[in-house]
């Protein structure tokens, strides 16, 4: 279980080095999506339309912010992870097409997900989840919005960030998954648990 | 005097509070986990969240990006004046507290998928009464973020499966979620009743403070269990294994219908947000929740 720091951008033989259980702390651009913009994002790649915002291996990270707006932009108030499994059926297409090769979110992702992160090189890192001013902490600027059309918390928000963590990495590009293994683990203890006669 | 001001200005201070500030039984409970967690992914992601916590609190600043869908759970006296008129203040006082703390906006239209921005619509915030004796109003803010809300289950039993599959059933639950409700939770249940009737008590068990302990030693019992239980599964903070999984597991029942065991399972991440005022007849406002 190792600690390191990631800047942007991220590439593949950093990725690599990585396992579940390790710590990093990012430092670089990051953008925000959540299921409304992942569903556009893919619907604008499908149509052949060029995006409003670039990515350059920036991290991808599950997010709806709370935001405020003051007469010299945008401040993030809080900005911890949101649920990721709701982006499940979106993120193979985001990685093959994106090149996206961190995904930092909460809870975990699927199958599909841990198989094109092993094949493409890529990894999921969690932020605590709810720990939103904290993470707001981290953020030094919002670089750029986009498609606010779907509401504040749904929008693309491009920010810029110092040392972003502790993001706990939870599936590898070696197809483990932390959270896959607790779950299995806690199968197992299940029918100890029930064995006990209750009341 | 009270006034329709008077009462709006409480319900915006109950928001801010309960947001920014974790009631302290939550609290104690959040801490004692930390010091008892041997996993140290489990021990990072504690130590994450009070300290989470307590810049929220120096800041005043909602302490998740997920202020939730809110609901307002009243108890009023029959002769409090113009209660008629307190649903409408009640969603004056959401629209200011959003853009006054702010609030994020959470009220989606489930056809067009247009967000109102103000977090008010259709049945939102949801309200529930009791009318009891006497001239008050009890007021409890309860915003909850839907991390944890999507997690919630209810499954219609059949009056043999009894205790044992209630567990069961509340175990398989917190395995599934994982770390989708942002653990440590709190767990309501609620049995009994009819589909809807054990929902709603899972949710009500959810405003028990922890550190209360329920008055049926029966029930209180199964609630230790329960959570002990839970905790077995090693599930732990934010799903990525450990010793706490819940802080609490509170159970409300009703009584059912001879062919029917209703049993509700509400999961409540650790941002447990609640805060509770009283005014009485002459306005004196008390605030009862410690958040401090
Ligand atoms: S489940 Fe609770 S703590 Fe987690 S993101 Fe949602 S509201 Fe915040």
């Amino acid at each position: 279980m190792k600690t390191i720091e990631l800047k942007t951008p991220i590439l593949e033989e950093v990725i690599r080095k990585l396992r579940v259980g390790d710590t990093i702390y990012y430092t670089g651009t990051l953008f925000t999506a959540r299921d409304a913009a992942h569903k556009r994002i893919l619907q604008h790649l499908q149509n052949g339309k060029k995006l409003p915002f670039s990515i350059n291996g920036a991290p991808l990270y599950h997010c709806g912010p709370l935001v405020r707006q003051t007469s010299t932009g945008w401040t993030v108030i809080a900005a911890g992870p949101t649920t990721s499994m709701r982006m499940e059926a979106y993120e193979e297409d985001m990685i093959k097409n994106l090149g996206v090769r961190l995904i930092i979110g909460k809870g975990g992702m699927g199958e599909k997900t841990v198989r094109i992160m092993k094949e493409f090189g890529a990894v999921y890192g969690t932020f605590t989840g709810g720990a939103a001013v904290l993470a707001s902490k981290y953020v030094k600027k919002v670089r750029d919005v986009q498609w606010l059309d779907l509401g504040v918390p749904e929008a693309i928000w491009v920010l810029e960030v110092e040392k972003f963590g502790p993001l706990i990495i939870c599936i590898d590009s070696y197809g483990n998954n932390l959270y896959a293994k607790v779950q299995a683990e806690a199968e197992n203890n299940k029918a100890k648990i029930l064995e006990n006669p209750s009341l | 005097m009270i006034t329709n001001v008077l009462i709006e200005e409480v319900v915006v201070n109950l928001l801010r509070q309960s947001v920014t500030r974790l009631p302290g039984d939550v609290k104690t409970a959040l801490k004692k986990a930390y010091n008892n967690e041997k996993n140290p992914i489990g021990k990072t992601h504690l130590k994450v969240i009070l300290e989470n916590i307590e810049m929220a609190e120096k800041t005043s600043t909602p302490m998740c990006q997920d202020t939730g869908i809110i609901s307002f759970y009243l108890e009023a006296g029959s002769k409090f004046r113009d209660l008629h008129k307190i649903e409408d203040v009640i969603r004056k006082a959401v629209r200011r507290a959003t853009k006054e703390i702010p609030l994020r906006p959470n009220a989606v239209d489930p056809f067009t998928q247009k967000n109102t921005a103000d977090n008010i619509g259709r049945h939102i915030p949801y309200i529930h009464w009791k009318i009891l004796k006497g001239n008050f109003l009890k007021i409890t803010a309860f915003p909850k973020g839907c991390g944890s809300e999507n997690m919630c289950a209810l499954r219609m039993m059949t009056p043999r499966d009894g205790l044992k599959s209630v567990k069961e059933f509340i175990i398989d639950r917190v395995i599934e979620a994982g770390g989708m409700p942002c653990p440590p939770t709190i767990i309501g249940v609620g049995i009994g009743g009819g589909s809807n009737i054990a929902m709603e008590l899972a949710k009500q068990a959810l405003l028990k403070p922890l550190d209360q302990m329920n008055p049926d030693e029966r029930i209180a019992r199964f609630e230790r269990e329960l959570c002990e239980d839970v905790n077995k599964t090693g599930i732990g903070p934010m799903g990525l294994g450990g010793d706490t999984t819940a802080l609490a597991v509170k159970v409300e029942y009703a009584h059912r219908h001879p062919a029917s065991y209703p049993v509700a399972v509400a999961f409540q991440c650790w941002a447990a947000r609640r805060a509770t005022a009283i005014i009485d007849e002459k306005g004196k406002i008390e605030y009862i929740t410690n958040n401090l």
